[in-house]
């Protein structure tokens, strides 16, 4: 196992260097750059996912290919990429619901065999309630797993039920909620465990314009809290710019792999509606996308029948 | 106007129809046998089966036989669905033993299983075991696959965060898989009253010395049809009972589900 400190990035090739955000990839480790006491949350090394295909026998599909990345300790983290690029894939290799078929997986240093990360929590890109509970009960639900008593648990989810907004509406079942307040009693859930780390899946893809800017900034306002490693997988480039410290990019898919990596110098607090309006956010819009852009292009050619 | 008056949310307008439509039958079999369009002897007589009814009552020698048909149903229907529920668990977690056992499960689930009412009674006797365990081995299925199949549907999700929030495989059954079967368990539960039913009618009707079935078979080998319908009657309004029993306890576990009609609250 290498040192705390390595470079968070190996596998790029091919994009032209366009401005100081944007930092290349090479396999050669830039590593002494950065202090010391930045802990890695998650790292990658040289992770490849390959799925049976049900095409027919023998026949494989490699979802992701040799991915190396590393998420720093506080940090919110964008994936940005096409659809059906493997995003997901190595989301669940973080939370340790799928085994890489190659390569490991460390969370703050130690190897993450078989099992969860019990260091992070999920929030799905489609509803994950219980449904046969109420906001509060799902909420409780992660307390009571991990040994806390009911009424303690019960006090925790009020809490939780208040910050996230969803005040008096914890005896509610999740069918009589709205996509939104789904979404926020998911958030709460996923966040009275205080994970350190959050892996979150394409969340609010499914929400209107309006309810997912007012999410966006509930989140932001929930993460500057406690500043928790965040590694948010998106289809949406200004979602991942307006959230994010980092973006990376992936290649389209099969055998996606991380293709450029970009900071994101906007100012925090950030307002996600007014920083999309500021110029520098353009600017990174405009830097991202002649990147992401080809690879849409490239993914779109192979879908094509 | 017409649109009003048949409106099907008026439950009053509802009630009074349906109320109506029984009567009217009532009446036609009335008026029908008593005028001799049809012979009372085959199809009976209202006002006879009325006083068959309540002769019984009055005398009190139904109660036998009614609690003795109870008491196998429902034995039947709890065993059977017991028997169900925890097979259909055990065999869905366990991937590899459902593939095995498939075949066996699908031929005694397609074998016509009334046909081993008179080897039970040679197991069990003539007392109540061997209609419990005909009813029994019909609940049985019929709940066993909906569980298995209830299980299989759990959403993945909900399971990969379940998990994700710290479930150990025993929570996980208490709080996704049971309750995600539950559904299908109840909806599979009115089937299997009435099979229950069927499981100790018949079992009574083919050896047996007390029962609503051993009831209707005595009446019928006297051609006493008025008693026969009596029975019957008996039975339907039992199967009813316990079907609104079975819709109320539903009611109670299943009051997470939407339903019909219900609104859903739209703010963000």
């Amino acid at each position: 196992m290498e040192r705390d400190t390595v470079m968070s990035f190996t596998a790029a090739v091919g994009i032209k260097r366009r401005d100081a955000s944007v930092r290349l990839a090479t396999s050669s480790a830039d590593t002494l750059d950065r202090p010391l006491e930045i802990r890695e949350a998650l790292r990658f090394e040289g992770v490849t996912c390959t799925f049976a295909s049900n095409r027919g026998r023998g026949e494989n599909y490699t979802a992701v290919s040799d991915v190396n990345l590393s998420v720093r300790d506080g940090e919110f983290l964008s994936i940005v990429g096409p659809t059906g690029c493997g995003k997901s894939t190595l989301l669940n290799v973080a939370a340790g619901l799928i085994q890489p078929s190659a390569g490991t997986l460390s969370v703050f240093g130690q190897k993450l065999g078989q099992g969860l990360n019990r260091q992070a929590s999920y929030l799905f890109q489609v509803d994950a309630l219980m449904p046969w509970k109420t906001a509060a009960e799902n909420i409780a639900a992660g307390l009571l797993f991990h040994g806390r008593t009911k009424a303690d648990a019960m006090a925790s989810a009020r809490d939780w039920l208040i910050r996230v907004g969803l005040e008096g509406h914890g005896d509610k079942y999740p069918h009589q909620m709205s996509g939104g307040m789904r979404k926020r009693a998911g958030l709460a859930q996923a966040l009275v465990l205080d994970p350190r780390i959050l892996l979150m899946d394409e969340p609010f893809s499914a929400l209107d314009i309006q309810t997912r800017h007012f999410m966006e900034d509930e989140l932001l306002r929930l993460w500057s809290a406690d500043r928790k490693s965040v590694v948010f997988v998106t289809h949406d480039l200004e979602e991942a710019i307006s959230l994010s410290d980092r973006v990376i990019v992936m290649s389209a898919g099969p055998a996606t792999r991380p293709i450029a990596e970009f900071d994101i110098d906007l100012r925090r607090p950030r307002e996600v509606s007014e920083i999309r309006m500021t110029q520098r956010f353009l600017q990174l819009h405009a830097e991202i996308w002649q990147v992401l852009r080809g690879e849409v292009l490239k993914g779109y050619a192979r879908n094509r029948p | 106007m017409r649109a009003i008056a048949l409106d099907p949310r008026n439950r009053l307008l509802v009630l009074v129809t349906r109320f109506a439509l029984l009567a009217g039958g009532i009446l036609l079999w009335w008026i029908l046998t008593s005028r001799g369009w049809i012979s009372a002897f085959f199809f009976g007589d209202p006002v006879g089966v009325a006083r068959r009814i309540a002769g019984w009552f009055v005398t009190g020698s139904v109660y036998t036989h009614l609690y003795t048909t109870l008491v196998e149903t429902i034995l039947a229907f709890l065993i059977g669905t017991v028997l169900g529920l925890a097979c259909g668990l055990w065999l869905a977690l366990n991937p590899f033993l459902a593939v095995v056992t498939d075949p066996f499960i699908k031929a005694m689930n397609s074998m016509p299983r009334l046909i081993f009412a008179p080897i039970f009674a040679l197991w069990f006797g003539l007392g109540i075991w061997s209609k419990v365990a005909l009813g029994v081995t019909l609940v049985f299925f019929v709940v066993f696959f909906n569980v298995f199949q209830g299980v299989r549907e759990v959403s993945p999700a909900v399971l990969a965060n379940t998990r994700m929030l710290g479930a150990n495989s025993r929570e996980l059954m208490r709080h996704v898989y049971l309750p995600s079967a539950m559904s299908w368990v109840f909806s599979s539960l009115h089937n299997a009253v009435g099979i229950a039913f069927v499981g100790s009618v018949v079992g009574e009707y083919l050896g047996s010395e007390k029962g609503v079935g051993y009831l209707i078979l005595l009446a019928e080998g006297v051609f006493d049809i008025n008693s026969v319908i009596a029975g019957i009657l008996l039975l339907t309004v039992f199967a009813l009972v316990l079907d609104t029993t079975v819709s109320l306890v539903e009611d109670h576990f299943m009051r997470w589900q939407p339903s019909a009609g219900q609104t859903v609250s739209g703010h963000a």
